[in-house]
């Protein structure tokens, strides 16, 4: 699946395209397909996020979404050495999910 | 070799100068043509060109225009300083993508006159030249720096 | 140290204003992405993976304890209660946001501190040796100059857009405790007849490729310091390579030009600005170097009580010979075993302000190794000093150790990178804790940088990790034999790379080659010269 993602303009926030507007958790992400370089211009337009861009996903056997790469993985998560600072979505996901 | 009225910025273009004397009312040529032309006084100069070629001609020149063709691109500053350490006392104009953060440290440089593609916001712009009451390095702009000043005090 | 005046003040003061001006424009879309980005970033404002993140310059690494406590405040008011001292004596905050950055930067300016040119293709925060103005082996402080040269490098109208970033490192010993070749120029201070003069070093570098720098002069009169630099400058934004990103540091232009071109080139220039004048009045060196006049060293005890073996331990590793025979240097170090290397809390950073108002005159250090430094420690103080860091865990007697690792931020939190760095410093400062070999190893620097651009300084450890992206999973690259130091040289990779688990490993086989095959005396980084790279590769691939 494609997904969108960015950075929240006003606070750097790690956010993920949800249909409607943009979840801070990565499972909330929805798969864009061919729209991705329309929603993309609008939002980047919008100024309501950074320089978003569009992934590649996959579902996992738990229904998880999850990016292809590790860097998106982490950038869900939040830093793996500092657990405690990890969006929530995290404690469900587990951190073996990251690597 | 680029045909004169091609190049350079019309005086209708420039959107901030810093002079009284009447603007060069024509095109500019390259580096190259003017140091073939002897007659050409007014000259455009790329980010590749050496501004130290133009030296010999100082004295027939009353515009040069600086261009930046993307505002990252700082070598049209040393070329600035270079004209004016060189004692060229006309018309230095920045031109291509001249933007407002750019514009104090330009004014340092020795630019008078600016002639950005896109038009800048008259107040931001205005708000960017008075950016800094005070300076630390000595540029083309002879403005006492910091280190001066502290020395009277 | 330096205190700002009203012009300092002033100057940074319109920083603020002006930060505030362009964020405010960026939010209300008068700004692209395009556009602004380059404007944050010569204040420090990253985007990272997490979050945008704020790069606070501390001049050559020198901090008063109200600026330390400034530091804390910052952490807990705009960020998440901690922040990550960096290889540049900088300090980073990973959580901060577009809207509160002008807020920051304001709180900072009131300590007489900013963020500004710590990053973007300009000058950036000039670093010095640790030990400046304690060191027993100096000619003389090297502050002054390099506060010198900071002013000057600030908001410097020509040299604000090179073709990319640009390091000055200063030192004035022997030693080199500052990687100073490893800069874009590396200035040492020398003494030759009696008087006072600047080496300058250009065009070395870490990064994709990395590079020594060759001396270009071996004495700049030290009333010419500034000019000397601008005529480097100058030829740099004139010449460097601006069609390649790669290609773009001095580095490149010094190699391809040739060190002797290059040097010719900016003594022209240099020539020339002579006859401008450029130079700051000499009176404004004195006036600065004023500032960093000795604190009130006091006659005192210079025998150490050694009974506690913990407390010696640490002394003897921890501790660099002072000017004064009654006072050493202490690191206070941010490695604890398993812990994130230069990351402090908000606490600790207070704490350490407290001690180096209590020991050290109010004066503080960055170290380049992501350590903290009370640079002005009465020797009879110590025990004290030992007794209130080792009960806060800031105790860990491990300075140039195994344990001692240098690692950038890597995957955790940095945009650019391409694996994690700091899970494997905590892998390895674990291991060899659990195995007791620290000890045993000596003085052995590990530097792990998570991708290409060398901010863990990968290519002057004496083992150097680098981690890599191999489709899509980390890997990691192991190279030996680098230097920062006055030994400086290159590390060269050993061979294919390792998974996490097998780099680890390998870094433990490369010590139990070293640990056989030394001779009295020797440090991993001289049996490595002695017997070459072979016995290490046949342990790890034979």
């Amino acid at each position: 699946m494609k997904i969108l993602t960015g950075n929240d303009l006003r606070t750097g926030a790690v956010v993920w395209w949800s249909g409607a507007g943009w979840s801070l958790f990565v499972d909330d992400a929805v798969d864009v397909g061919d729209d991705a370089q329309e929603i993309l211009a609008r939002e980047e337009a919008a100024r309501r996020v950074n320089v978003p861009y569009a992934i590649e996903a996959s579902l996992d056997e738990a229904g998880h979404v999850r990016p292809a790469h590790i860097k998106d993985r982490v950038r869900a998560l939040g830093p793996t050495v500092r657990r405690d600072l990890a969006v929530p979505t995290a404690q469900k996901t587990g951190w073996d999910w990251v690597i | 070799m680029a045909d004169a009225r091609d190049l350079g910025t019309s005086p209708d273009e420039v959107q901030f100068r810093f002079r009284d004397d009447e603007p060069v009312d024509h095109g500019t040529v390259t580096v190259d043509a003017a140091l073939e032309q002897t007659n050409a006084n007014a000259v455009r100069i790329e980010p590749g060109d050496d501004a130290r070629a133009l030296l010999p001609f100082l004295d027939r020149l009353a515009l040069v225009e600086i261009n930046f063709p993307a505002f990252g691109d700082g070598r049209g500053y040393s070329a600035a300083r270079i004209l004016r350490e060189a004692g060229y006392a006309g018309e230095l104009r920045a031109v291509g993508d001249v933007l407002v953060d750019q514009l104090s440290h330009m004014r340092r440089c020795g630019f008078d006159s600016f002639a950005p593609d896109r038009r800048l916001d008259h107040e931001d712009a205005k708000r960017a030249f008075a950016t800094w009451n005070n300076v630390y390095q000595s540029a083309a702009d002879a403005r006492r720096t910091i280190a001066e000043k502290r020395r009277e005090t | 140290m330096y205190r700002y005046d009203l012009y300092d003040q002033q100057m940074v003061d319109a920083r603020v204003a002006e930060f505030r001006d362009q964020a405010r424009r960026r939010l209300e879309g008068k700004l692209t992405e395009d556009q602004f980005k380059p404007l944050r970033l010569m204040n420090g404002l990253y985007l990272q993976l997490h979050a945008y993140m704020l790069r606070v310059a501390i001049p050559y690494g020198t901090l008063s304890s109200r600026q330390m406590e400034a530091l804390a405040d910052i952490a807990d008011k705009y960020d998440r209660g901690y922040g990550h001292f960096t290889t540049r004596q900088n300090i980073q905050y990973n959580w901060i946001r577009l809207e509160d950055a002008a807020d920051a930067l304001e709180d900072l300016s009131k300590v007489e501190m900013h963020a500004i040119q710590t990053s973007g293709n300009c000058i950036r925060n000039i670093s010095s040796d640790h030990f400046a103005g304690a060191a027993h082996d100096e000619v003389a402080d090297p502050r002054p100059y390099a506060e010198l040269l900071r002013q000057w490098s600030s908001f410097h109208p020509e040299f604000t857009y090179l073709p990319r970033k640009f390091k000055i490192a200063v030192i004035a010993s022997e030693k080199d405790r500052a990687a100073m070749r490893l800069h874009d120029i590396g200035i040492r201070i020398v003494s030759r007849d009696g008087e006072l003069g600047a080496q300058f070093y250009v065009g070395g570098g870490m990064g994709r490729t990395p590079m020594i720098a060759p001396l270009v002069r071996d004495f700049v009169p030290l009333d010419q310091l500034v000019t000397y630099a601008e005529a480097c400058l100058r030829v740099y934004n004139r010449y460097g390579r601006r069609d390649n990103k790669y290609k773009a540091r001095i580095k490149i232009l010094v190699h391809e030009l040739g060190a002797e071109e290059y040097t010719r080139q900016v003594e022209e220039e240099f020539a020339h600005l002579l006859s401008v004048g450029v130079e700051p009045p000499r009176e404004e060196l004195a006036r600065i170097a004023a500032f960093f006049a000795d604190p009130p060293f006091a006659e005192g005890a210079r025998v150490i009580d050694r009974s506690d073996p913990d407390f010696a331990l640490w002394v003897d590793r921890n501790t660099h010979r002072h000017k004064h025979d009654a006072y050493v240097s202490a690191v206070i170090s941010l490695k604890p075993v398993g812990g994130i290397p230069g990351d402090a809390t908000s606490e600790q950073m207070r704490l350490v302000a407290r001690l180096a108002r209590d020991y050290s005159f109010d004066e503080l250090r960055v170290m380049h190794t992501q350590n903290l430094l009370l640079p002005h420690v009465a020797i009879a103080d110590l025990p004290a000093l030992w007794a209130e860091l080792d009960a806060a865990g800031l105790g860990s007697p491990n300075m140039d150790t195994i344990e001692d690792i240098i690692a950038c931020p890597g995957l955790d939190y940095c945009s650019l990178a391409n694996a994690r760095s700091i899970p494997l410093a905590q892998r390895i400062s674990e291991r060899f804790a659990a195995t007791g070999r620290t000890g045993e190893l000596g003085e052995l620097k590990l530097k792990i940088s998570g991708c290409i651009n060398a901010c863990g300084h990968h290519h002057a450890g004496h083992i150097g990790i680098l981690g890599v992206d191999k489709k899509g999973t980390e890997n990691y690259q192991l190279s030996l034999g680098g230097s920062e130091a006055e030994d400086v040289a290159l590390a060269r990779i050993t061979g294919p790379g390792f998974d996490e688990d097998g780099v680890i490993a390998a870094v433990e086989k490369v010590t139990d080659v070293y640990l056989a095959a030394r001779e009295q005396g020797e440090r991993f980084l001289d049996t490595y010269r002695r017997i070459g790279m072979e016995p290490f590769k046949e342990a790890l691939y034979g």
